[in-house]
């Protein structure tokens, strides 16, 4: 084996994002293993994955540039212009940077809006976006379950669920589910502990301890 | 291909910092050719998503996704189509590039503007100088138009190569796209003729192209200006009889 270790590799995140349109505004997604929703302005939030420090950087960039226009404009900016930002740091810093960011946000010319802004700096205007590592294993269930024009509740339930499965099957994410719902009324931050969460495949329910078990009106032997 | 990151000396990310190193979302093939007196394009609606990843720490690269909604081809001014495969954030900044161009071109407001042949020979001086700095933008342009009754179609590839020709095909459509045009194009294709050629090249590449994906856009370029139709997909065959039973004739293989 390869003991030789890339003491300058980026310090990446594994992690899950989402972002998904609602007829209303958006809901954006993540685990905990990454911090999540970035505000960028009051009605814009980004999710950041890849490398921490590049996705940090660019997005405090991008903050700092939407202060000012915001100043300039004289009202709050569009997520358009926010993706646009991101997408010209990225873009122009290909060689550099290893990031990815799904930038969401509501405002009253174009609504709910989500921008994928993936390696190499690419902009993409889609209905949903999902990525980080754990979005490998959600594009099948993206494909089937994902429909067009559902209600905030039931966007956000979506993506807790897909969150929560990624988080099932993927290494690198883990923890809580975070989401950010921005619409015409503002913005809502939610936070779901791994145990509210739905059980999958293999999974078990949660015990305060073994004895809890063996000491229940149903006791499993288990045979060896 | 192999994947280059920077190195581990503090100074290796100086000196890459001026090249492209390798392209991240791709889209493929264009193929385009003449008739009658227009242009008729095409281009599947894909994007392929390279992803880093790395096995013992050492990085490697693999496709990751697929894009399926992906434009790869639109108008430029009055007269011209752009076609494009290779990097998709490089064809957005060509874009932005020939947006430009063509804004201080209509602020002249002298009548004039500028066609197919002006914006080919553009976009061959920015893809050559690109190319001399070891800068390149990572695409194969395919630029048709008409103007004045004239149909144009020409090409310019991520080094600069450039020519016209009557019907011309970017990265797979080279090799599985051209020879069919090379037997069954002659100059006076009617739409429909046109259009179902072109249906016969896409076809090839969904089959044989890894990268393609069953979603598709037909544009037409006329002296009236430019159309791209909504996206489709083609219906393709598989059920050859050793296809669905390849085992038949070799008891035991699969």
């Amino acid at each position: 084996m390869d003991l030789e270790m890339n003491l300058n590799a980026s310090h990446s995140m594994g992690t899950t994002i989402i972002g998904v349109t609602y007829n209303g505004g958006v809901v954006l997604g993540a685990d905990s293993r990454t911090s999540t929703g970035m505000y960028l302005t009051d009605n814009v939030y980004v999710c950041r994955s890849g490398s921490a420090a590049d996705s940090q950087i660019v997005s405090d960039y991008v903050r700092y540039f939407l202060h000012q226009h915001t100043i300039q404009l004289g009202q709050s900016a569009t997520s358009k212009v926010a993706a646009n930002l991101i997408r010209l740091l990225s873009y122009n810093n290909k060689n550099m940077l290893e990031t990815g960011l799904i930038v969401g946000g509501w405002d009253k010319y174009e609504g709910g809006k989500i921008y994928a802004i993936p390696l190499g700096g690419t902009l993409i205007e889609q209905p949903f976006a999902i990525g980080g590592s754990g979005s490998s294993y959600l594009y099948g269930f993206f494909d089937q379950a994902w429909k067009e024009g559902m209600t905030k509740d039931e966007a956000e339930q979506f993506v807790v669920k897909a969150v929560s499965l990624a988080i099932a099957r993927d290494g690198a994410s883990g923890g809580v589910v975070r989401t950010v719902i921005i619409n015409s009324e503002g913005v809502t931050r939610n936070f779901y502990p791994s145990d509210k969460l739905q059980l999958w495949h293999e999974e078990l329910e949660p015990q305060n301890s073994l004895l809890d078990l063996l000491n229940s009106s149903s006791p499993e032997p288990m045979n060896i | 291909m192999a994947l280059k990151l920077p190195q581990n000396s503090l100074l290796g990310s100086q000196s890459d910092s001026q090249r492209t190193l390798y392209p991240y979302v791709t889209g493929t093939s264009v193929v385009a050719l003449k008739y009658k007196d227009r242009i008729l394009m095409a281009a599947d609606m894909g994007g392929q998503q390279l992803a880093l990843g790395s096995i013992d720490l050492k990085p490697f690269s693999y496709v990751h996704m697929r894009y399926k909604s992906v434009e790869r081809m639109k108008p430029i001014g009055k007269h011209s189509l752009l076609g494009a495969s290779g990097e998709i954030s490089d064809f957005q900044e060509i874009l932005r590039y020939l947006n430009e161009l063509i804004l201080y071109d209509n602020m002249w407001d002298d009548g004039n503007s500028l066609g197919p042949k002006e914006v080919h020979n553009y976009l061959t001086r920015v893809m050559y100088n690109r190319r001399n700095k070891f800068n390149p933008l990572w695409n194969s342009l395919v630029l048709g138009g008409v103007k004045n009754g004239n149909k144009y179609l020409g090409t310019v590839s991520m080094i600069g190569v450039n020519f016209k020709d009557n019907h011309v095909a970017t990265g797979f459509g080279n090799h599985l796209a051209q020879p069919i045009l090379r037997q069954e194009w002659h100059e006076n294709l009617s739409f429909e003729d046109g259009v179902k050629l072109l249906e016969k090249c896409m076809r090839v590449l969904l089959y044989c192209d890894r990268s393609a994906v069953n979603k598709l856009q037909i544009a037409k370029i006329t002296e009236e200006g430019v159309t791209i139709h909504q996206p489709y997909s083609l219906k393709t065959y598989w059920e050859f009889s050793t296809f669905e039973n390849p085992a038949q004739g070799a008891i035991g293989s699969w």
